[in-house]
């Protein structure tokens, strides 16, 4: 919000590359960036280091991949690979290029697996300070959830000498913790953050996927068509959220599967509503309108030159719906109708420790504060993405 | 006004009608009926039968839909089988406790938002600011359970305890009905504290967010610096002069919030035992009481409703423009 940061690209000259250079750019990507006072070069470096110590720490596990391990840990073992395949394209593609004024792209400081392209104004984007902390905290959630087989100090539904291992206070052994089973606190965060993060990326994807099919067919058929189905919404929007959702989960036997669906089923009407008023207007585009002069179909005019036009704030109001999504979740988990234990997840992990509370706070906080730092950084990025792809609200902002 | 009052009120007549024909939906797509889900499996099936009868359950579709929709006109919504009393006494009782608990938050949401929120225009860009700015997103990202316990936690440790003696759980203390009105008042206010901050206090930091951005839009404008040539003090231009234009967009927060705060209630209910409406939904859920469930959820929904309504005709009465503008 305030220190203009300016590209360091309009100041330095011209230089060429040496074998030095590249070289370090091979055993330590990131790191001339890093120097040059650029952040994404010190996200790059991170993902690196800390990819480098997952492979350090637990050689033993990932020897245990090869010899044939469960699916989550190829999936492990691919994320270590591919992360750290892409911090060096991201080193030499576009870090280098930009270090030595041969312009290239100032991509997001985030993860590895970010692309660029797309209507997002990346340059607006990076200068963003709290978005672009929101991006890195949140690229290494998702890799630190990927990794989790490798990251986890235990098997989080593990109970050894019960009585001997439950309530144990952080220590360096178990260092979020065991709770009444004797269970590591900090694996079962770990596990958690898979399932808390995978249902809120499906449910939101079921959620944009009904929004944008309902807001879009409203938008183009109008008359009646349009009516009902916004009155449907008007409906659905009159109820709490969680009140649908602890109705609709009290139908059924609560699990992994239905929470997602459930979640997803209930939290479309927004973007139905956001799509529609794009659609409309965007249909009294004169581009859309030459496109059906020159005689396309409805459908094409539809999916090639109207919704790629109305994506934009859909893409926004996908990334604040993921961490609420999130927050709905935990809400229903801890009331018990989410995912059900052993299975370990944020809210299930807090309803855990509310027992035991004033004797082992740490089972009932640690995961709270997860959710917090997850939701915190979901929301960092999508007021980010928000000024990104309006200039006017980016251009005020600073 | 009189006729926009009217015809938003039309407006809400057949959303509620919806809202009546979902739950009632809901109701049936539960598997089972209440003859199988609350008795006793060794019943003789002829007495079942009977009892099917008695309640109404044998007769179409049609029929107990009318039946249900009748149901929410004369107040009768049937038969709480976990409490063994009508649904509308059940939820006579809960009601008015679940109001208290988020008309309080709804003034701390809006008092506490709106206060930070001018501070935070009238010092654009200052540390204040900023600290402020992160500090709300934090809160906006918290969930109100976990905040809830949080805080009987802060109470509970013997620093705070020492200084500091708030209830954790219910509405009242035992021995309630022996206290004066004035100690009643105090002890009912106490009780309060904890689950209104925990209700209300992400919403509160999403106001501020709202607030903030309204407040700076005012200011920007001509009559402001008028107001300044003038040579009123700062304090006057704020308060006298941008407030009020600054608040009229807050006023549409209400609709948006309300859905917010009557889901916040279950959770934060259950948390501090409020004998609200959220904690009867949740308990009519864990014992698969229907009838309350779904009477619990059309009232939901009614109040986001009527919720809704007001603050519609709340921001047409302030602001002219809302009622001419509309065809």
């Amino acid at each position: 919000m305030s220190g203009p940061e300016r590209d360091p690209r309009a100041a330095e000259p011209v230089r060429p590359e040496g074998r030095a250079a590249v070289l370090a750019d091979y055993l330590v990507p990131g790191a001339r960036a890093a120097l040059a006072g650029r952040a994404a070069g010190t996200a790059v470096l991170g993902a690196w280091v800390l990819l480098w110590g997952v492979a350090a720490l637990r050689p033993g596990r990932v020897a245990a991949t090869l010899r044939g391990g469960a699916v989550d840990e190829w999936v492990a073992l691919a994320t270590l690979v591919a992360g750290l395949a892409a911090c060096l394209h991201a080193a030499r593609r576009w870090l280098a290029p930009a270090l030595h004024g041969a312009g290239g792209g100032s991509g997001p400081g985030g993860g590895p697996s970010d692309g660029g392209g797309g209507p997002v104004d990346w340059e607006a984007f990076g200068r963003h300070r709290q978005a672009s902390i929101g991006l890195v905290l949140l690229g290494a959630l998702v890799l630190v959830a990927l990794l989790t087989p490798y990251l986890a100090p235990y098997d989080p539904n593990a109970q050894h000498a019960v009585v001997a291992t439950r309530f144990l206070s952080p220590s360096l052994a178990h260092p979020l913790g065991t709770d009444r089973f004797g269970r590591d606190v900090l694996s079962r965060a770990l596990y958690g953050a898979r399932i808390s993060l995978s249902i809120g990326f499906v449910a939101v994807a079921i959620a944009i996927s009904i929004g944008t099919l309902v807001g879009a067919g409203a938008g183009m058929a109008g008359g009646v068509l349009d009516a009902v189905s916004m009155r449907g919404v008007d409906l659905l929007l009159s109820f709490p959220r969680l009140v649908l959702l602890i109705a609709l989960v009290a139908l059924f036997e609560p699990g992994i599967a239905l929470v997602t669906l459930v979640l997803g089923v209930t939290g479309w009407m927004g973007t139905a509503r956001i799509v529609r008023g794009q659609v409309l207007s965007i249909r009294e585009e004169e581009y859309v309108q030459a496109a059906r002069a020159l005689g396309f179909g409805r459908w094409r005019v539809l999916t090639r030159h109207v919704l790629p036009n109305a994506l934009t704030p859909v893409i926004v109001a996908a990334t604040l719906g993921v961490g609420n999504t999130i927050l709905a979740e935990a809400a229903l988990s801890f009331l018990g109708l989410g995912v059900q234990p052993p299975t370990a997840s944020w809210g299930n992990m807090v309803a855990s420790g509310r027992d035991a509370m004033l004797h082992a706070w740490w089972i009932a906080a640690f995961p709270g504060v997860a959710i917090v730092l997850t939701v915190v950084s979901f929301n960092l990025v999508g007021d980010g993405l928000r000024d990104a792809l309006d200039p006017r609200r980016a251009g005020g902002l600073r | 006004m009189i006729r926009y009052t009217g015809r938003r009120l039309l407006q809400a007549v057949p959303l509620l009608l919806g809202i009546v024909t979902l739950t009632f939906i809901l109701l049936h797509l539960a598997p089972g009926d209440p003859t199988t889900a609350y008795f006793n499996p060794n019943i003789p099936p002829d007495i079942l039968e009977q009892m099917r009868r008695n309640l109404g359950l044998d007769r179409p579709l049609p029929v107990q839909y009318l039946d249900w929709l009748r149901s929410f006109f004369t107040g009768h919504f049937g038969y709480s089988f976990s409490q063994h009393r009508p649904v509308a006494a059940v939820i006579g009782d809960a009601l008015p406790n679940t109001l208290l608990l988020s008309g309080v938050s709804l003034v701390l949401i809006f008092v506490l938002g709106c206060a930070v929120g001018i501070v935070q225009a009238v010092r654009q860009y200052s540390a204040l600011d900023q600290a402020l700015t992160v500090g709300a997103l934090t809160l906006y990202s918290i969930p109100g359970f976990w905040l809830g316990l949080m805080l009987i936690l802060l109470v509970s440790t013997p620093a705070v305890s020492s200084w500091l003696h708030l209830p954790i759980s219910g509405m009242t203390s035992i021995g309630h009905e022996s206290m004066g009105a004035w100690g009643k008042l105090r002890d009912d206010a106490r009780h309060l504290v904890l689950p209104t901050i925990a209700l209300g206090l992400a919403s509160a930091a999403g106001v501020a967010r709202y607030m903030r951005g309204s407040m700076l839009e005012v200011i920007r404008q001509d009559y402001i610096r008028t107001a300044r040539a003038k040579g009123l003090s700062e304090r006057e231009v704020i308060l006298r002069h941008a407030l009020r234009n600054a608040l009229l967009p807050v006023v549409t927060l209400l609709g948006l919030y309300l859905p917010l705060l009557f889901g916040g209630t279950v959770v934060i209910e259950v948390v501090f035992s409020w004998p609200g409406m959220g904690r009867l939904l949740y308990d009519g859920i864990l014992a698969r009481d229907y009838p309350v469930v779904m009477a619990a959820t059309f009232l939901f929904g009614a109040l986001v409703v009527a919720g809704n309504l007001a603050s519609d005709l709340l921001y047409a009465a302030v602001d002219p423009r809302v009622r001419y503008g509309e065809r």
